[in-house]
């Protein structure tokens, strides 16, 4: 299938849903700290990311330090330079520079696992289709929990944390069924991740640095026992 | 908390900096492709590292209760595993977390 404007925006749709989910609880915390609705749109349509603005709101109403708010930014984001690393590699060389700069905004777990899936070199105007639909769910998801917290009922809040774990599972699954060298990378992941979860000392890392030190062994590991085709750039 | 206006905003500014520096800086930086093998391979395979490590253990604690989360867990991986769009999987394993849960609700094993 072509990668046309339209099936960025239809590829986009289902993060869209989730993410609205997601930033309605943020927009309900950010009126629970005493602070505007328009604050958390602000932070949602500025930041466009899940544990970072909600560890930044945590920060800004404790009165945090700007450096300590930079760095927690840093350490929960720094995922985002592998990603797009690995995004720049997958992109359509002829994307110019300023189409890069506006673009790579919109790097998101969910944005960049839907991008690097397809088959073809990402183009800009899927990826700006891609980006459009998350990007309103984002905010609007953020505008609709600070104004009216308290109408979705609790269940169905509670339901819809597991949304956005849904979808990393219909991307991973597949591939992880149909190639034993992407089986072999999940299941190293997932482990060493349930060792930084309960293993007491190693649990005292903040969960940027952890998905950091999960994913760099796990893919080392697998491209060094399978190195990808040379002709081809996908794993299968 | 208002008043305090310019402390808000350059916290904001900060954490969007910051964040979109590490967004930026690989994709305006790499415009050639790598030719290295290993560095080719190492890029393929991070999406289902990182993705992974997101979701596990993360999701046994993403609803009200683990029980409800597991059972989600096991539908998401079916519906997955039989090649189901993202919406489906995100969904089913909505529904599924939802009616456990109402259940749990209805034995006082969970209440809101």
């Amino acid at each position: 299938m072509k990668l046309t404007f339209g099936k960025g925006v239809r590829d986009g749709l289902p993060i869209c849903l989730g993410y609205v989910s997601v930033s309605f609880a943020f927009g309900m915390m950010v009126v629970e700290g005493g602070l505007p609705a328009w604050v958390g749109v602000l932070i949602s349509m500025t930041n466009l990311t899940s544990a970072g603005q909600f560890a930044g709101l945590d920060l800004i109403l404790s009165s945090g330090l700007y450096i300590e708010l930079a760095v927690t930014t840093f350490v929960i984001n720094v995922r985002y330079l592998l990603m797009s690393l690995s995004l720049s590699q997958k992109i359509d060389s002829s994307m110019s520079g300023l189409e890069r700069l506006l673009l790579s905004f919109g790097i998101t777990d969910e944005i960049f696992a839907v991008a690097v899936q397809q088959k073809e070199p990402v183009n800009s105007r899927y990826l700006t289709g891609l980006i459009s639909m998350p990007y309103v769910g984002w905010a609007l998801g953020t505008l609709l929990g600070a104004t009216a917290a308290g109408i979705l009922p609790l269940p169905i809040r509670s339901a819809l944390g597991i949304a956005i774990y849904g979808m990393f599972l219909a991307i991973i699954i597949p591939p992880a069924v149909k190639a034993k060298p992407v089986a072999v990378v999940v299941i190293i992941a997932v482990v060493l991740s349930c060792l930084f979860k309960w293993v007491p000392g190693l649990n005292q890392l903040s969960s940027g640095w952890v998905i950091i030190l999960c994913a760099i062994p796990a893919a080392a590991f697998a491209a060094l026992r399978w190195p990808v085709e040379e002709e081809t750039e996908e794993v299968s | 908390m208002t008043e305090n206006l310019p402390y808000i905003l350059t916290a904001i500014l900060i954490m969007a900096g910051v964040t979109y520096l590490v967004r930026m800086l690989p994709l305006t930086l790499f415009r050639k492709k790598i030719e290295n093998r290993f560095v080719k391979s190492f890029l393929a395979y991070v999406p289902y590292a990182v993705l992974a490590a997101m979701t596990f253990p993360a999701i046994l604690e993403s609803t009200s209760s683990l029980w409800s989360a597991l059972a989600g867990l096991a539908v998401a991986l079916i519906l997955a595993w039989k090649n189901r769009s993202l919406l489906t999987v995100a969904l089913g394993a909505v529904v599924t977390v939802l009616v456990v849960e109402q259940v749990l609700v209805y034995f006082q094993l969970l209440s809101f």
